[in-house]
């Protein structure tokens, strides 16, 4: 479906993730941020561009995998992203949902 | 205060140490951190092996009165039996990606589990506090534990 954030005309799924990266923008993860209730600062950026990163790679993303990137602990990505970190942290970097378990 | 009937804390109780009940038990609070839905575990009789720090390295999975398993019982309990089936399912785990029961409770502390210890199972076992994995979060009674599951929107659940 169709939304409209900062502007622009996007497309999501039924939860709110966006199914095409192409039309991600730093406003747009912004405005998500917002919605989902987080105040973005410079950290929570180099976790969502590390989270593109590993998407574009085509890397499956795990709580694990995160707490080793030594990138950021797993600890710190909850106390950025309390609600759900993994969950919460794609949406705002415009990438799937990730669907493991663990 | 919304009763939407959404799940908001998980109590988990952990009964037992096989290998299979102890995965279980940590994918469901990990699992629930991952949701943004907060989780504490009780570890009770010989689920405290499973925070036992000598102990929780070589836990095994139940061969013996498990049908699932496809090793018919008689066999099941033959000398070895246990720890070739452990190994098989520990590989397996691996090529998931799932963490050993350590680098588990690792990742359960910091993502925000309370990891709890029963005080009549460790008084029946006889161990201290200093046998236990450094990052439990401390020893309760039964009651205490009950205390914590206040509020709307808790769930407990025996394992």
């Amino acid at each position: 479906m169709e939304k409209t954030v900062a502007g622009n005309t996007i497309q999501v799924n039924e939860e709110g993730y966006l199914t095409d990266f192409s039309q991600w923008t730093r406003e747009v993860g912004d405005e998500i941020a917002k919605e989902e209730g987080i105040v973005m600062t410079p950290r929570h950026w180099e976790v969502i561009n590390y989270l593109q990163e590993q998407h574009k790679q085509e890397t499956a993303l795990s709580i694990r995998r995160i707490g080793k990137s030594g990138v950021v602990d797993i600890k710190e990505f909850y106390a950025l992203f309390p609600k759900g970190p993994l969950k919460t942290s794609t949406k705002i970097a415009g990438i799937p949902k990730p669907a493991s378990c663990i | 205060m919304s009763s939407n009937g959404e799940i908001k804390k998980m109590l988990l109780i952990l009964s037992k140490a096989t290998l299979e009940n102890v995965y279980a038990a940590f994918v469901l609070a990990n699992g629930a951190r991952s949701e943004g839905i907060e989780a504490e575990m009780f570890f009770t009789f010989f689920g405290l092996e499973a925070i036992h720090a000598k102990k929780l390295e070589h836990l095994h999975v139940a061969t013996v009165g498990n049908p699932a398993m496809h090793i018919p019982t008689m066999l099941g309990g033959l000398p070895g039996m246990e720890a070739i089936a452990t190994k098989m399912m520990k590989s397996e785990m691996e090529k998931i990606d799932m963490p050993d029961v350590r680098e588990f409770l690792e990742i359960l502390s910091a993502s925000g589990v309370k990891l709890w210890a029963c005080k009549l199972a460790m008084d029946m076992f006889h161990y201290k506090r200093e046998d236990l994995y450094e990052e439990i979060d401390g020893v309760l009674t039964v009651g205490e534990f009950y205390g914590r599951g206040a509020g709307e929107g808790v769930h407990m659940l025996f394992i």
